[in-house]
């Protein structure tokens, strides 16, 4: 039988606010436990909740960003279930009125068409603190620094029909909050975290099959293998006769093995209602679009801009503007160097190399991208050779200063004058003989080949200085002239 | 609406209670009593009327977003019954 | 001294007839010798007082007093005070020391006032008669086997047995007003949003409301200024200007129209506290206000609503106490469920347990349109019915309970008994309105309450009229015999 995949994604993003969305505590990450967790995050007595406008700034801003509506009366829930990692008892969130309504996003699929990919609602609430399950005497330590950091919840329709779409919606929500500032999307430290829901379904089959739950996939590589690996499962589950049972998973990325969560004894009762401490969060038109007037430029539309503006490639535009951080940057180096054919390749290439190398993002390159602009401007007047240019890079990269200083503390200026490469010239073909001689026996259509072996010894000889085109040109009269 | 013995075990296991074995049937009828005092209310026509959550129509005030609260770990712990390393300690969490 | 008003000491420490040391002193002394008999305080905090009365003797010396500075006041138990048990009368707190003030106690610390202590109350603030109290009932001064109502009941006690002059108290549905009733004490509680609900642990956030409790309006007056006010810690107060509450006490009454709900005046209400009300309407008639029927026809609904709205907010907010930051937690949990299941089961009392179980009950799934909806709107409907009623008068009155203080004891067979005792006052709660509630003679040696309820933010008039009333007669100078 032939199954058709129906996924539906539940992508919970922390907000990059600086306090807490009740409280006036950091949300800086990393530090010490429950020296981050206040009187109102520890759910003290008396204590209350007072929301966060920047909380609901971004919020806004991303609904914007996917074209959804916005709920001008957002009203906060109370999700009542007891967890140690959840002070009060319930978690604030919001469940008939979420701040963003219905909006899409689009994705490119490998067949170079695009996708529309439905989101069915994004709400603010609030995030739970951390359980630390290694031994304290046979229990549990609990860290409530993480609790009362502000989360949207972007919830997706079930559009999505493969791991691969799974994984390019995922990564266009990424792009999208890290365009908007609203989230630093670091999945390793749990700022942007992806339960997914699979089903699958005879292929030509309206009605859903029964759905599994996914949870906390902190990377995409790990999407994609635990979405193949689940829908595998339930294809030789049903394919032996089986049923699907709805059950939440744990997908583990080290060994590769999903397992069933602790089934619960009963379905939960989550007695959501409005919470009583906080009111109605109502805006306005006017608030709306205060906002959407300070929206910088998505993925998509930076996208077509790049094709268009730089005549890039599908694909090299793809990589460059996916992202805030590489877009500026290779705008500042086609800005500084004129060429953006040439910053692209650069950035494709020898910057990608050393960043993958090194392990750290574009806005962490010692080289800046002002710098970078200021080399490939040496490529482009002649000053260095390309080959020449990536020592400058790696000597640039190793911090010995800008381009300009490290050609001229290593010398490595091209040789143009023409007088100083005949003088070369001519001291190699003096020193080669043999090899003369065998050009001058060779047929003229062959001499072509061997002139890389004389070209090699004049680059040699002038430490690699000498303008290549220069050489080819001097060489070849040279030689040439011999065999009349 | 009148509770039994199973009903008042399902809520107080939803609401995290241990009662004593012995008080379950009268905290069955008292909260039975409760109920029907409280189904007086299904009497009254309120198709007409919003749910009121909030005294007033007032709406939510929003907070600067800024760092107002340090690190008082020492004093916030002080009350916890368990901590170690400046964890709260519970039983085993098991996922 | 202890027989003196609130305004009277304050005028007393101005004068420099005695100092704050003194009259902090004297409340100790009789803190000591006579709440035996009351068990009005749980926690009294003598060292504190002293030390804040001698600071408070410094302020005034350096000419900085206010109208509080040096008087003592008591707490309900429910105030977050820092460095003191804060227990709000349950087992579950009963080792809680609160790591912080609550903006109420700021502002009375920031006024100078001198905390005597914490007083007693119905565990969580649930309940009418402080039976439910962890520390057991405290007994009414004018009647040792009655109760004296509640939830705020330590706090009337100590102002009926002349123990404070001034206290803080809470009302979610009658909590104030009705103990201050059955104590012949006068007491209101604002309008919501009036006064700042942080660091006051919370019982229905919706419907909790602080306010003061003391021998007279003019005495509430002197406490609410300090009360009130915006707090951006809460977000459910209301920006808004506070009045100077001292100010208009001495308003006249003429022109003002009372109206008089026929509901309140039913047959239900004891022949003697419906006398006591008449003639207290007379006396109002006497100096200047005019009276007419009015009707609040659903006032019947508001015991059903409340009793669905008020337990499904305390069944969430009470959810935070799991035996795991602070607080009761049971002796060696088996797992986390056992550790959630008997550090509630033990921590907290019957009464508690029973709102827990019809809230979380009500919000169910399956029940939430039926009961938590439902009960939303006819909570509209009750508004509706009071804001009808006050485009047509200046304020509503009608007796604050239907029954003096009952036996302790006699109400506990069957919950929704006392349940009932609350119908003229829930509703002012669902409103959101504010109610005063004031001496205004006896039924056989036990005190007769009359309440006062007003317009949203019309505190100052609610005060007005008390006062102008308690200037022309002198229920609320009576105090139990030996007092």
């Amino acid at each position: 039988m032939q199954w058709e995949t129906v996924i539906g994604l539940e992508i919970h993003c922390q907000l990059a606010t600086e306090s807490k969305i009740f409280s006036g505590a950091s949300t800086a990450f990393g530090a010490e436990p429950n020296t981050q967790a206040c009187a109102v995050d520890l759910a003290l007595p008396g204590t209350l909740p007072v929301f966060n406008e920047k909380a609901l700034e971004m919020a806004v801003k991303f609904g914007l960003a996917i074209d959804a509506e916005i709920g001008k009366k957002s009203v906060f829930d109370r999700k009542n279930y007891f967890y140690p990692d959840l002070p009060k008892g319930y978690q604030t969130s919001q469940l008939a009125h979420p701040i963003v309504g219905p909006g899409h996003v689009d994705i490119q699929l490998d067949d170079g068409t695009t996708k529309r990919i439905g989101v069915t609602r994004a709400h603010l609430e609030e995030d739970a603190g951390k359980s630390l399950h290694e031994d304290f005497h046979g229990m549990s330590g609990i860290d409530l620094n993480r609790a009362g950091t502000p989360l949207i919840e972007i919830v997706s329709e079930p559009d999505i029909r493969s791991a691969k779409e799974a994984v390019a919606y995922a990564k266009k929500i990424h792009a999208i909050v890290t365009a908007l500032g609203i989230s630093d999307g670091d999945m390793s430290q749990g700022s942007f975290r992806c339960d997914v829901n699979v089903s699958i379904r005879p292929k030509g089959q309206d009605e859903f099959g029964t759905r599994t739950e996914t949870k906390n996939l902190n990377s995409f590589k790990f999407m994609e293998d635990a979405i193949k690996l689940e829908v595998e499962r339930q294809i030789d589950v049903l394919e032996d006769g089986g049923t699907i049972v709805q059950e939440t998973r744990l997908y583990n990325g080290d060994t590769k093995v999903a397992r069933s969560m602790r089934s619960k004894e009963e379905a939960n009762d989550y007695r959501y209602f409005p919470c009583p401490d906080l009111l109605p969060v109502m805006i306005d038109d006017d608030y709306i679009d205060a906002i959407r007037a300070t929206l910088p430029e998505l993925p998509d539309a930076r996208l077509a801009r790049f094709k268009e503006q730089y005549g890039l490639s599908d694909y090299d535009a793809g990589i460059l503007a996916a992202y805030g951080s590489m877009a500026s940057y290779f705008e500042t180096a086609v800005d500084a160097c004129g060429d953006a054919k040439l910053a692209a390749n650069w950035l494709l290439g020898e910057v990608s190399k050393y960043l993958n190398t090194a392990g750290i993002e574009i806005d962490a390159s010692p080289v800046s991208a002002e710098a970078l602009g200021g080399l490939l401007v040496r490529i482009k007047d002649n000053t260095i050779s390309g080959n020449i240019a990536k020592k400058v890079f790696d000597a640039m990269w190793n911090g010995e200063g800008s381009a300009d200083e490290v050609i001229e503390a290593k010398g490595l200026k091209q040789v143009t004058d023409s007088g100083a490469i005949e003088a070369i010239v001519d001291q190699v073909i003096a020193g080669a003989t043999p090899q003369v001689e065998q050009y001058k026996a060779a047929e003229p259509d062959k001499r072509g080949k061997m002139l890389g072996f004389f070209m090699g010894q004049v680059m040699k000889a002038s430490g690699g200085k000498a303008n290549p085109g220069q050489v080819n040109q001097i060489l070849k009269k040279k030689l040439d002239a011999l065999c009349d | 609406m009148s509770l039994d013995r199973s009903d008042v075990e399902k809520i107080a296991h939803l609401a995290r209670l241990q009662l004593d074995d012995a008080d379950i049937p009268e905290y069955a009828q008292h909260l039975s009593n409760i109920l029907a005092l409280v189904d007086q209310m299904q009497a009254a026509d309120t198709s007409a009327l919003e749910p009121m959550a909030n005294p007033h129509d007032a709406s939510q005030r929003l907070r600067a977003d800024a760092v107002t609260e340090q690190n008082q770990r020492e004093a916030l712990q002080a009350n916890a019954p368990a901590t170690e390393n400046g964890l709260f300690l519970v039983p085993k969490v098991i996922e | 001294m202890h027989t003196q008003t609130l305004a009277e000491l304050s005028l007393g420490l101005a004068n420099g007839d005695f100092s704050s040391q003194e009259l902090t002193q004297t409340y100790l002394t009789r803190i000591e010798q006579l709440d035996g008999q009351y068990n009005s305080f749980i926690t009294v905090t003598a060292e504190q007082a002293l030390a804040q009365a001698t600071a408070a003797d410094a302020r005034r010396a350096a000419g900085d007093a206010t109208a509080l500075t040096g008087i003592p006041i008591a707490h309900k138990d429910i105030f977050c005070t820092q460095g003191v048990r804060t227990s709000c009368g349950s087992r579950m707190l009963d080792n809680f020391i609160a790591p912080y003030d609550a903006t109420v106690i700021e502002k009375f610390n920031a006024a100078g006032a001198v905390s005597l202590g914490k007083t007693n109350m119905d565990e969580f603030a649930m309940g009418s008669s402080n039976e439910s109290s962890f520390y057991g009932a405290v007994k009414n001064p004018w009647n040792p086997d009655c109760v004296p109502g509640g939830s705020s009941g330590g706090s009337a006690a100590v102002i009926a047995a002349r123990l404070a002059p001034g206290a803080t108290g809470t009302d979610t549905g009658g909590s104030i007003r009705q103990p201050a009733a059955l104590c012949g004490i006068t007491g209101i509680k604002p309008t919501y949003g009036r006064v700042s609900r942080y660091g006051m642990i919370a019982y229905a956030s919706s419907l909790d409301q602080g306010g003061p409790m003391a021998q007279t309006a003019e005495d509430c007056a002197l406490l609410l200024n300090c009360m009130a006010g915006f707090d951006p810690k809460d977000s459910t107060s209301i920006d808004r200007t506070v009045p100077d509450y001292s100010a208009s006490l001495n308003d006249s009454l003429d022109g003002l129209k009372i109206g008089l709900p026929k509901e309140y005046f039913s047959d239900a209400v004891d022949s003697r506290i419906a006398s006591a009300v008449q003639a207290a309407i007379k006396e109002l008639e006497a100096l200047g206000a005019t009276v007419k029927e009015i009707s609040l026809p659903n006032t019947e609904l508001c015991i059903p609503s409340y009793y669905v709205l008020a337990p499904a907010e305390a069944s969430s907010n009470l959810s935070r106490f799991d035996g795991v930051r602070y607080g009761y937690r049971c002796d060696n949990p088996a797992d986390l469920e056992d550790l959630y299941k008997r550090s509630r089961g033990e921590g907290f009392g019957a009464e508690v347990k029973r709102r827990i179980m019809i809230g979380a009950y009500a919000l169910s799934a399956g029940y939430y349109d039926a009961y938590y909806l439902k009960a939303q709107k006819i909570r509209r409907l009750i508004k509706q019915d009071f804001v009808a009623a006050l485009n047509d008068v200046d304020l509503i009155l009608g007796p604050t309970t239907p029954h003096p203080a009952f036996k302790i004891g006699e109400k506990n067979a069957d919950p929704v008994s006392m349940y009932l005792e609350d119908i003229f006052t829930l509703s002012v709660n669902l409103a959101g309105l504010p109610g005063l509630s004031m001496p205004v003679g006896f039924a056989d040696g036990l005190p007769v309450g009359l309440q006062l309820i007003g317009n949203y933010w019309d505190e100052a008039r609610l005060l007005n009229v008390a006062h102008r009333y308690q200037q022309a007669t002198d229920w609320h100078q009576q105090a139990p015999k030996g007092i």
